[in-house]
């Protein structure tokens, strides 16, 4: 249930819904993100759902924050257990020039690569949210064992296809960008695609993500 | 039978279609790329808005050609392209405060923003500059060919989306225009742009991650604009604002005009291309009557923040929308 509603600046709600960041807390936050999303309320421009949090940005020349407040407070959301959770297994490639930081991890997590590939592959994971850039998943919970910080000093640029992990995430890189978790291998799937408008990513809010090691050999041959 | 009709009409059609009225791009500018109001619920996806940063001025460029006011336009940031212009007689709109030349035949002339006007075969537009500004506006009287995806035109290089395969202007490619407008009347409004360096601001959600000195330097400290500006995002240099919380916070989403602070004291401010997810404190978010204002602050540019209540920038937005409206009106 939703704790808390402020405002975020004058076009935008900003909803709590509690401190924790588990998959029951992100389940609630799914559900109430696809029961507005069912909704079609014309003033609202976009839905961000995330760990913990809603934030509902609306068309200030359509409605205001007092009026979309009342209507999310009186809106039904489903509570049943409706959501679909897609199953999806994701072939990751381990290469040494793909694990850019396996020796970084290793060193961290005081682990041989062999235990930390093994941990990784035995995990089933879970899609909390998408997004910073376009297609990204924000896949989790790794176990206590093999949770690292970010680099110190973030890459200037991450490889496209990146398969990383920071803290309790795991992550793909779907675009060459910026950033700082630390890169187990590379998957040649296809996670972000642009031409498919009514369902862009592969990997939604609420599915269970598998990985799949394969050679490099497959890697090089693999077709989507 | 029926493919004889369809042949037929596809014959007719092409040749309709065709374009016999194009742009040459000969300098493509620092950043110049098509945009329109944007794309509405991707968010959740991980694309953001995108959309003309100065939306006053892109409405009004295209009011000013007679096209639909939202209608796809040419965005460029600094330095504009240089365009020549193949085809029949076509009306164009510069708006912004920029510095440009049209070259006719025997004859250049220095270009006048927020009037339109008639190109010929042949002539030349050439974008020399934005005057202690970053973007500005050219509307083109009529239809130009362009890809749509999530029913929006704007280019987002970063996911690559949008117009012009999701890149930039580059040198030497073409602008087709598919249909020309009936009336080429030019048309002129009276407006200067005015520039502010107070920024007005709602607290965001972690304001009291800050110190009351933190607090008071990021209300009371004037700020520089960094180089380090573009569609996605505007850093700022000045005295540093002190966390006394954390200077992480679980990540969660963003909206334009959210001012985060990272660990090290330096604001940035989220603009129209912005990563939909961030894992900064939010100090506070730009109200909605101050955006357009605040993109055109260029790097070295002063700027300051002032608190305001959110019924206050609900009226404020109001007056703003109101007065781009009466713009709009004046341009028959």
């Amino acid at each position: 249930m939703i704790k808390n509603i402020l405002n975020l600046g004058d076009a935008a709600l900003y909803c709590d819904f509690g401190k924790e960041v588990n998959r029951e807390t992100n389940t609630q936050v799914i559900r109430y993100f696809k029961s507005i999303q069912k909704e079609n309320i014309v003033s609202i421009n976009n839905l961000s759902p995330s760990y913990n949090k809603l934030i509902i940005s609306f068309d200030l020349k359509k409605t205001n924050f007092k009026d979309l407040k009342k209507l999310i407070e009186n809106l039904n959301i489903t509570n049943e257990d409706d959501l679909e959770n897609k199953k999806i297994e994701i072939p990751v490639c381990c290469d040494e020039n793909f694990a850019l930081d396996i020796v970084r991890l290793e060193k961290k997590l005081n682990l041989k690569r062999e235990k930390i590939y093994e941990n990784f592959f035995d995990k089933e994971f879970f899609c909390y949210m998408t997004g910073f850039i376009a297609g990204m998943p924000f896949l989790g919970d790794l176990s206590e064992n093999m949770r690292a910080k970010r680099l110190e000093t973030p890459r200037i640029k991450v490889p496209k296809g990146s398969v990383a992990l920071t803290e309790q995430f795991a992550n793909i890189y779907t675009f060459e960008s910026p950033g700082g978790w630390n890169v187990i291998g590379n998957s040649p799937l296809r996670i972000f695609d642009s031409s498919k408008e009514e369902s862009p990513n592969l990997i939604n809010p609420g599915d269970i993500v598998f990985f799949k090691e394969i050679s490099k050999i497959q890697y090089e041959s693999y077709s989507e | 039978m029926i493919l004889y009709f369809l042949k037929k009409y596809q014959k007719f059609n092409t040749k309709v279609t065709v374009s016999k009225n194009y742009f040459k791009v000969i300098r493509a500018g620092i950043n110049t790329t098509f945009q329109d109001e944007g794309r509405k619920n991707l968010y959740h996806v991980g694309i953001p808005f995108s959309g003309a940063m100065d939306k006053r001025n892109y409405l009004l460029s295209n009011k000013l050609v007679g096209n639909k006011i939202n209608s796809p336009a040419l965005e460029f940031a600094y330095q504009g392209p240089l365009l020549k212009y193949f085809g029949n007689k076509i009306n164009i709109a510069i708006t912004g405060d920029i510095n440009f030349k049209i070259k006719k035949k025997d004859i250049t002339i220095d270009g006048n923003c927020y009037q339109s006007l008639n190109l010929d075969n042949g002539d030349e537009v050439d974008i020399l500059s934005t005057n202690k500004s970053v973007y500005g506006y050219l509307a083109i009287g009529g239809q130009i060919d362009l890809k749509y995806q999530w029913s929006s035109c704007s280019t987002n290089t970063k996911a690559i989306i949008g117009a012009n395969d999701g890149k930039k202007f580059e040198n030497e490619q073409v602008i087709n225009i598919s249909k020309l407008n009936n009336h080429s009347v030019e048309k002129k409004l009276n407006y200067i742009n005015t520039k502010i360096e107070n920024i007005r601001i709602i607290k965001g959600t972690n304001f009291d991650y800050f110190s009351d000195k933190g607090k008071k330097t990021f209300l009371k400290k004037e700020f520089i604009v960094s180089k380090l500006t573009d569609r996605m995002g505007m850093r700022l240099e000045g005295p540093k604002i002190e966390n006394i919380i954390d200077t992480n916070i679980k990540s969660e989403g963003l909206i334009k005009g959210i001012i985060q602070v990272p660990a090290d004291g330096n604001p940035i401010v989220m603009l129209s291309d912005h990563g939909t997810i961030g894992g900064y404190p939010k100090i506070g978010v730009v109200i909605s009557a101050d955006y357009d204002k605040l993109v055109q602050l260029s790097p070295g540019s002063k700027i300051k923040f002032k608190q305001v209540d959110l019924s206050s920038a609900e009226n404020l937005f109001k007056l703003y929308d109101l007065e781009t409206q009466n713009l709009i009106s004046q341009i028959e």
